[in-house]
């Protein structure tokens, strides 16, 4: 069997935290689907646990979070260290929402791979995400 | 490498063009609209009735502003109670007088601040208000039977007016005086800002018993405010905007006269709440268009015989979704003709957007000059002085007769599924947004659709200094969490929980049993545990 089959690149959108406003979530969903990615959605409300059991169990390439609640500080080392756990911190992780500039340092330390403001166009996140999320070959 | 040239002057003459002659909404604008583009017998008196007259589709006012300008009232919270009462004082001090409160998601959903789900958002979006304390805190120095009240509050609504009621008795107020609004729309939650804790049907009821306990005891306050501002935000058009939301406010009529309720005891009381988006003239168009639906609907549909019944009133703000994080300053200009547009629409209260919105909760520099904006327009710009000055314009009659036409014909789809709770658990209204924004989106992308600062005229610009709400709210709100639990009578605060899940579970109205719990100082994790005990939850089927 060949092993270089063209692979679609899977990415979990995410919406953590309390906040319901699914807008954001919703159309990058649509917009990374169109641009030829697999796309699972997990609906609202997720916990970083939950994010990362279904990142794992998805075998996703990218997980998308949408945060616009200013809780971004909480969640998102939270899931690093449950994705370390997991042996997934290859995953490429991003980030759209409403985040305050000084943050966005200590979330790229954390992990994030890039932060997406409001306005972002999907072209510019399909591509940073084709460009980027590449992962570790599996080993046994 | 070779860099493709692009010629400045081509870019020019493209950017001074528009490619894309459609609403926001993306309904055709023709170049010229004349009487051909309406109905032959067309009547502006007897179709739209004059200013405060049947069927209000001129305003529901004869004399327009003349008599009371609207209601500046500037939606705010962040925090703790403390921080978010000085931003009170503050705005009451600088000409605003009407209240708005913004809670926290954790109070949103129904959780105490230390309740683990509430991690990193306990005054992040909002005011945390954990029990009786908080809300005697916000409102500390100010007499809730002096000032208009509004509180965006709709999963846990019931248990916060309660807290709220037992507040202004505690502060020696009159409950028949009380003014003010609660926003207790729960089907739009389902439908697009998805703020929900129960199950539609046990939510429904909660707010058909705040409805019937506000008939009798709160003569003033409205318990309801049908809400199209969410809607529009999560990506819907105009036309959606105003048919869910209107479908919205009959769901909650059809479900207090099921309970008993006499039409004009309650109907009254039903305020409504409107996005006003960037399309100036269809925002217009759309606000005319509600209260002549709504005016039909109430009479025709439900037999309202008190003029009072059938008059809508309406709250507008600003488009949070129209502003941009790129050159934030240019957001002024979009909330100011966003407001004009509500002012024409005749709305009856008004919250403008602060301009650091897409970047922060606003700084109080930044709420100020958005209030400013308000007292701008009622004081400068002479557009206050008739009302619906734009009245018989081709173009704006076009756009009102068609939005009510739409919004017939999705009224028509919503009761052919049963109605409104049951178009939600279908999804209907869910997916009809999502597309919507989709197409939007899409629109944009290719250039159609332009958003200056983003897809045209780019370019970088410093930012404002932004309010930054760090992690303090939490401990704070813990710590006073520990104290009042350790203070009250545990036996009390049980026995009225217990009360509670009993009412809750026999279809006992349960605002009797709210105000207990509320006076013997249970807090809000406390009430929708005991609630979510008998009603259980709610979770929607993932759709992206």
């Amino acid at each position: 069997m060949a092993m270089e089959s063209s692979h679609h690149i899977r990415v979990l959108v995410a919406k953590p935290g309390l906040d319901g406003h699914d807008r954001g979530a919703k159309v990058v969903a649509r917009g990374l689907r169109d641009a030829g990615m697999e796309i699972i959605y997990t609906g609202l409300r997720q916990t970083p646990e939950m994010i990362a059991n279904a990142a794992l169990q998805e075998d996703v390439d990218c997980i998308g979070l949408s945060i616009l609640s200013g809780a971004h500080n909480a969640i998102v080392p939270e899931l690093m260290r449950q994705l370390r756990e997991r042996h997934m911190d290859d995953v490429l992780v991003v980030l759209g929402g409403i985040v305050p500039e000084p943050d966005i340092p200590a979330l790229k330390a954390a992990g994030v791979a890039a932060v997406f403001p409001p306005g972002s166009r999907m072209a510019e996140i399909a591509e940073f995400i084709r460009t980027h999320a590449h992962r570790r070959p599996f080993e046994l | 490498m070779a860099r493709r040239f692009r010629s400045p002057y081509r870019f020019r003459i493209r950017l001074n063009q528009v490619l894309d002659w459609t609403t926001i909404s993306g309904v055709p604008v023709q170049p010229v609209y004349t009487a051909a583009d309406l109905p032959p017998d067309f009547d502006l008196d007897r179709d739209l009735g004059r200013p405060g007259e049947a069927p209000y589709g001129r305003g529901i006012h004869a004399s327009g502003y003349h008599g009371k300008l609207w209601t500046m009232r500037q939606f705010s919270g962040f925090a703790t109670a403390q921080e978010t009462n000085e931003r009170y004082h503050w705005l009451l001090s600088q000409g605003q007088n009407g209240l708005s409160v913004a809670f926290d998601l954790p109070t949103l959903m129904g959780y105490d601040s230390d309740d683990p789900l509430a991690a990193g958002e306990v005054g992040k979006c909002g005011v945390a208000v954990d029990s009786v304390e908080d809300v005697e805190a916000l409102f500390h120095g100010i007499r809730l039977d002096h000032v208009s009240t509004s509180m965006t509050i709709n999963g846990p609504a019931a248990a916060i007016w309660a807290m709220f009621l037992v507040a202004a008795e505690r502060q020696g107020a009159d409950w028949k005086s009380l003014r003010g609004t609660l926003q207790n729309d729960i089907l739009k939650e389902y439908i697009a800002q998805k703020e929900y804790i129960f199950p539609p049907a046990p939510a429904m009821r909660l707010v058909t018993d705040t409805i019937e306990f506000a008939t009798r005891e709160t003569p003033r306050f409205n318990p309801v405010s049908v809400s199209g501002y969410h809607i529009r935000e999560a990506g819907s058009t105009a036309l959606q905007e105003l048919a869910f939301t209107l479908r919205d406010g009959m769901e909650y009529v059809e479900w207090a006269l099921r309970r008993g309720l006499d039409v004009d005891a309650f109907a009254p009381r039903l305020s409504f709440f409107f996005n006003a988006h960037s399309d100036f003239f269809e925002e217009i168009a759309k606000y005319r268009a509600a209260r002549l639906l709504w005016h039909r609907v109430m009479t025709e549909r439900y037999g309202a015989r008190q003029a009072r019944s059938t008059a809508l009133r309406f709250h507008a703000q600003t488009a949070g979704v129209s502003l941009t994080a790129q050159q934030p300053y240019n957001n002024v200009a979009r909330v100011a003709w966003q407001a004009l547009a509500a002012v024409l629409g005749g709305c009856q209260s008004l919250h403008t957007n602060a301009l650091d919105e897409a970047l922060a909760l606003p700084t109080a520099a930044a709420a100020t000059l958005a209030l400013r904006t308000q007292q701008v327009i009622a004081h400068e710009s002479g557009v206050t002085g008739t009302p619906d000055p734009l009245g018989g314009a081709f173009f704006l009659e076009k756009l009102t007769r068609d939005l009510q036409d739409g919004a017939e014909e999705y009224f028509r789809r919503l009761d052919a599924m049963g109605g409104m709770v049951a178009a939600v658990e279908q999804g209907f209204p869910q997916r009809e947004i999502a597309d919507a924004s989709y197409r939007y989106q899409q629109a944009l992308e290719r250039g159609e659709k332009r958003v200056v600062g983003v897809n045209a005229f780019a370019g970088e610009e410093a930012a404002p200094s932004i309010l930054y709400i760090g992690d303090q709210a939490a401990a704070h709100q813990g710590a006073k969490l520990e104290r009042l639990r350790a203070r009250r009578a545990a036996a009390a605060a049980a026995a009225s929980l217990d009360r509670l899940r009993r009412d809750a579970g026999t279809g006992a109205n349960v605002m009797p049993a709210l105000l207990a719990c509320a006076r013997s100082w249970c807090t809000l994790g406390e009430i929708c545990a005991a609630l979510r005990d008998v009603l259980g939850t709610y979770t929607e089927t993932a759709v992206a």
